[in-house]
């Protein structure tokens, strides 16, 4: 029947378009990375964070193990703080550290959490003491000026 | 001087008279689609009109954006040696902006003419009047379906388009050009996210689906009953849904987008 | 009550431009009313009124006693379903067929079962003669067959009131014919009430019971066919008898002739 065919034509329309929805999704998309499983978060504080961003990636031995959660300013210590959201199945131990690394020469900024050696594990709250900031271009651009000075001058002597 | 003053606060009025007159229409329809749901068969016609017969322009211009893209982006990124990133280029562009934008500026131009020619002719040959004679709501019986049926498909051709354009990307990008299988892809999956680009671009063509099937049933149904009124109408159709979307577009962009 | 429709001093203007004034019509049931009158006299503008479509400025509209023009949008639908009405054109739906055009107000307003409905339309269809046209599309077929299929559309429901708009222009002489048959015999195997307007004299004379002439929005004369041939009125006399020249002015009114050649003649 006429309507019946219709119907059959739509269904199929709107078939195509859930896959290539799902092909999107899954393919280009980072949905297959995704868990929406409850993380725990702890929190570090920098003297600079640099590029990094909400959402940026926390990666340990090049693996992503949670996502920046928030990041703001200690008005007292004159500190960024940065809350990292951890996914529950990686757990760090209490003395590990942190550092504020750069993927690729000019890509995006991220978080690289390095174990430590402490038998107990951090839980949601704690604090992480060891931490490096950010290289800023400008100061590695000073310091090998600095050291290509002195070298002239120790040449000098 | 006071002439030109009274001329000048008439036309503002004349505007505002305008922009009052739209809404109240946009409000009168939007009424009537609850009660348009309950016959989803006419529903379901307007779909295979208005989607179906679209697939094959949206999937071909799709094809074609997407190797553009790939060629276009391979171009510039080659320079700075990240070519890799090619895969996350053509995907980011097509999800977030080409996708609804393109699809909604074709889609004005196929099914939203078609449309306003439809009911524009339907008025003039006194249709909606005999139907409103014979005690049945034409809003809710010829309008309210067709403006579902764009909603649904609007967003439906622009996932197609994106979809179909990334892999014409691939096509261009990887068979024909020689960048890395392995890179395109990993690069797009690590730079897209669901949320953020894939889930917003569908958002934004559902808000683009209301503004050009709005347009295209509102400049039909105010047609002027002649030729020439019709034929006007389906042109300001095209001019006034395509200005709606690009306007839209900046202003989902900056609401969505900025961080 | 006898009549079916009243309107009682009604006045109607579009904007600031008086179309009628100080209107009163009755129109008794069962039987076949036609309003007459030149071009621009008001006469279709009296049957939007009574439809529903426009509300008068001052005056009343009632349908079996009901006032139509002080209902709200519920109340004139359901006064609609009542009705059926015969545009000049036809106003078939031309995606649809001639068959399911018949079909569409029975099954918008009642739950009858498919066959039941296929038996309606094709006995409707027959009574217009075009039953074995049903599968046809509006623009398969000629300007006065669409009328008749809209005929039939008109009256699917048993309307009680039926409302034709200049249904004979543009026929040929069979076609005319035909259609005032269908309309007369219509009316009384319905039992319903019909208004006719048109300016076709000579067919609406032959089916209608009563008549209203009108001119620029005012009743010039009413009463039976007969009456009115008789009549003395001078606009009913030129329209009766297609004089050229009468109260219905020929020449658009302006400047005399020799006013224009610049003979410098009577101003």
């Amino acid at each position: 029947m006429h309507r019946k065919s219709i119907d059959v034509w739509v269904g199929l329309f709107v078939l195509l378009g859930a896959v290539a929805l799902l092909f999107l999704a899954l393919k280009a998309g980072n949905m297959s990375t995704i868990s929406f499983s409850k993380t725990y978060a702890i929190t570090g504080k920098f003297d600079n964070i640099g590029g990094l961003k909400p959402q940026s990636p926390v990666k340990s031995a090049g693996v992503v193990v949670g996502r920046v959660g928030a990041i703001s300013f200690d008005d007292k210590t004159f500190q960024a703080v940065v809350r990292l959201d951890l996914e529950p199945n990686h757990q760090f131990p209490k003395d590990s550290s942190l550092k504020i690394l750069t993927s690729g020469l000019l890509g995006e900024q991220y978080i690289g959490i390095e174990a430590g050696g402490d038998s107990n594990n951090l839980v949601e709250g704690d604090r992480i003491t060891r931490t490096q900031s950010a290289a800023v271009l400008e100061d590695l651009i000073n310091q090998f000026i600095y050291s290509k000075a002195a070298d002239g001058k120790d040449a000098d002597k | 001087m006071a002439n030109l003053l009274g001329i000048l606060g008439g036309g503002v009025l004349d505007m505002f008279a305008r922009i009052g007159f739209v809404t109240r229409s946009f409000a009168r329809l939007v009424a009537r689609l609850p009660g348009a749901l309950r016959r989803p068969a006419l529903i379901s016609e307007q779909i295979h009109f208005i989607g179906n017969y679209s697939l094959l322009i949206i999937v071909v211009s799709g094809l074609f954006v997407g190797m553009v893209l790939a060629l276009q982006g391979y171009y510039t990124l080659s320079q700075f040696g990240a070519s890799e990133k090619l895969g996350q280029l053509v995907a980011l562009s097509l999800l977030r902006e080409l996708g609804p934008v393109v699809t909604a500026l074709l889609f004005a131009g196929r099914a939203g003419t078609s449309l306003t020619a439809e009911i524009g002719l339907m008025k003039a040959g006194e249709q909606l009047t005999a139907m409103e004679m014979m005690a049945v709501n034409p809003i809710q019986r010829v309008l309210a379906p067709r403006f579902w049926a764009g909603l649904i498909a609007m967003p439906v051709l622009a996932t197609v388009f994106s979809a179909i354009g990334v892999i014409g990307g691939y096509i261009v990008g990887v068979q024909l050009i020689g960048v890395d299988e392995g890179a395109f892809w990993s690069q797009m999956q690590a730079n897209i996210d669901v949320r953020r680009d894939v889930l917003n671009g569908v958002l934004k063509s559902a808000v683009f689906g209301i503004a050009v099937t709005f347009t295209a049933l509102f400049q039909g149904y105010e047609a002027k009953p002649t030729p020439e009124g019709v034929s006007r109408a389906t042109t300001r159709t095209v001019v006034v849904a395509s200005l709606m979307v690009l306007g839209l577009d900046f202003i989902m962009t900056a609401l969505m987008f900025n961080k | 009550m006898s009549n079916l429709v009243e309107i009682r001093d009604l006045h109607f203007s579009y904007g600031d431009r008086p179309i009628l004034s100080n209107l009163r019509m009755d129109f008794p049931r069962g039987k076949l009313i036609a309003v007459m009158g030149g071009s621009g006299c008001g006469k279709t503008t009296v049957l939007r009124l009574i439809g529903g479509q426009l509300r008068p400025q001052q005056g009343t509209v009632s349908i079996n006693g009901e006032i139509i023009n002080r209902l709200d949008t519920e109340g004139v639908y359901r006064l609609r379903r009542k009705m059926g009405m015969l545009f000049q054109f036809g106003a078939l739906f031309t995606d649809l067929t001639v068959f399911e055009n018949v079909a569409f107000p029975l099954r918008e307003h009642t739950e009858l079962p498919e066959e039941l409905i296929r038996d309606l339309v094709l006995m409707r269809l027959n009574a217009v003669g075009l039953r074995n046209a049903q599968a046809l599309k509006p623009n398969e077929i000629s300007g006065g067959m669409a009328r008749r299929v809209a005929l039939a559309r008109a009256v699917a429901l048993d309307p009680e009131l039926i409302m034709y708009d200049e249904p004979f222009a543009g026929l040929d002489p069979i076609s005319m014919g035909v259609t005032a048959n269908l309309i007369r015999n219509l009316n009384d195997a319905l039992g319903s009430t019909s208004i006719l307007v048109s300016h076709d004299v000579q067919e609406t004379f032959t089916i209608a019971d009563y008549v209203y002439f009108m001119a620029s929005g005012k009743i010039v004369a009413e009463g039976t066919p007969e009456d009115l041939r008789r009549s003395t009125d001078p606009y009913v006399v030129q329209f009766i008898n297609n004089q050229p020249d009468g109260p219905v002015p020929f020449h658009y009114p302006g400047k005399s002739l020799a006013e224009d050649l610049g003979l410098g003649g009577p101003k």
